[in-house]
């Protein structure tokens, strides 16, 4: 494996003075989806698979436990193994519809 | 900096594009065979697409002193159809001769049928038998880890297959890990919204080293950026990064691993500049 892997060079403050204002633009626009979810027409989507994982991935943002982006990938996977059967669509929804009981055992393989 | 970007889908793009490349470092690029927006009808549309990619293409390039390279294959959006698989595949070594071809890619899949994943295998077939490198596009999304994996099991089960001639394109934090351990080259690609972000590259490299990762735009007909490279660059800096470092990572490391075709060459200007 590489020989030149490296934390990253920036010191905590370093990173908070170069990276915060752009980092708190993504924050408040999650805040503002969410409440325009809220405010939305008819809440049709509370159950939408996408809206689900969505949920699901905000919670693993809160972790104290590294390897958030992993988890957060795998949230959004489809974990099945079996190739489908013959093509259903040309493209991919962003989350998984596929819904699989032993998804946390898969998920550990990850890392 | 001087760099190459190993995906572009030039068909897609204006020749105000190649000039940008040219004025922000691009030396050269490769551009795999893709999927048009839509379903080709029959090969003779491949026929035309192929001898665009190794005729009028590298011309275009050339007037702005990048070297054009690419990659021939029916992408895996169209893999699902097995008759025009065998058409497709029938015509492609009348072009691997041509000067800019290198291989066979992107090859992969898309949603992971049955049918795609006989028609990657029918064109790792193909690659093998001509002696071939291999460019490897794993899915969009949600599909991208189980296609990834199924890529990855397939290879490394097939024992005429050199992983290190092998690049597996698109990779991303949970599927880096595994392209790696394979022995895989492997390509993370700047591309908003579905892909990876310049910040998410850096993260990548940082955590994982430069050894075997190379970085690419893969502009095309959707929304995305010529340009990528460069801001990969710029934000390696921005993050702190030497300029060795980030020289491997988007000039040494395709040079390394495109080097392995006897038609990839460097401008000689530069050959002397890159180390081992």
């Amino acid at each position: 494996m590489a020989t030149d892997v490296s934390s990253c060079p920036l010191t905590q403050r370093q990173l908070i003075d170069e990276y915060f204002i752009e980092h708190r633009t993504k924050v408040l626009d999650i805040a503002a989806f969410l409440d325009r979810m809220d405010r939305a027409a008819a809440r049709d989507g509370e159950d939408d698979f996408r809206f689900i994982a969505f949920r699901e991935t905000l919670r693993e943002l809160c972790s104290g436990v590294p390897g958030r982006i992993e988890r957060v990938q795998m949230i959004l996977s489809d974990r099945t193994t079996e190739p489908l059967a013959e093509l259903d669509r040309k493209a991919a929804y962003g989350a998984s519809i596929q819904r699989v009981p032993e998804q946390e055992e898969v998920r550990d393989g990850i890392h | 900096m001087e760099y190459i970007d190993l995906h572009a889908h030039m068909v897609s793009r204006t020749t105000d594009d190649y000039e940008r490349m040219a004025l922000s470092g691009c030396l050269a690029l490769t551009e795999p065979a893709f999927w048009a927006g839509y379903d080709r009808r029959s090969v003779d549309v491949f026929a035309d697409y192929f001898d665009r990619l190794t005729d009028f293409e590298p011309k275009r390039a050339a007037l702005y002193g990048i070297q054009h390279y690419t990659w021939l294959c029916l992408n895996p959006k169209e893999g699902e159809d097995r008759e025009l698989t065998r058409q497709v595949l029938d015509i492609i070594p009348e072009f691997l001769d041509k000067p800019n071809v290198l291989g066979i890619g992107e090859i992969g899949l898309n949603r992971v049928t049955r049918n795609e994943l006989a028609t990657f295998n029918d064109h790792v077939d193909l690659a093998v038998a001509h002696d071939q490198l291999i460019h490897i596009h794993t899915p969009h999304l949600e599909d991208k880890y189980k296609g990834t994996k199924a890529i990855v099991d397939a290879l490394v089960a097939d024992g005429r297959v050199q992983p290190g001639r092998v690049m597996v394109d698109h990779a991303e934090e949970h599927t880096l890990p595994m392209i790696l351990e394979g022995g895989f080259w492997t390509g993370i690609t700047l591309y908003p919204t579905t892909k990876t972000s310049p910040g998410r590259a850096v993260d990548m490299v940082e955590r994982y080293g430069s050894e075997r990762i190379c970085v690419a735009s893969a502009c095309d007909w959707g929304p995305s950026d010529p340009l990528a490279v460069p801001r990969f660059i710029l934000e390696m800096r921005r993050r702190g990064h030497g300029e060795d470092f980030i020289r491997k990572i988007v000039f040494e490391n395709p040079v390394a691993f495109l080097g392995q075709s006897p038609k990839f060459q460097l401008p000689q200007a530069r050959a002397a500049s890159v180390v081992g």
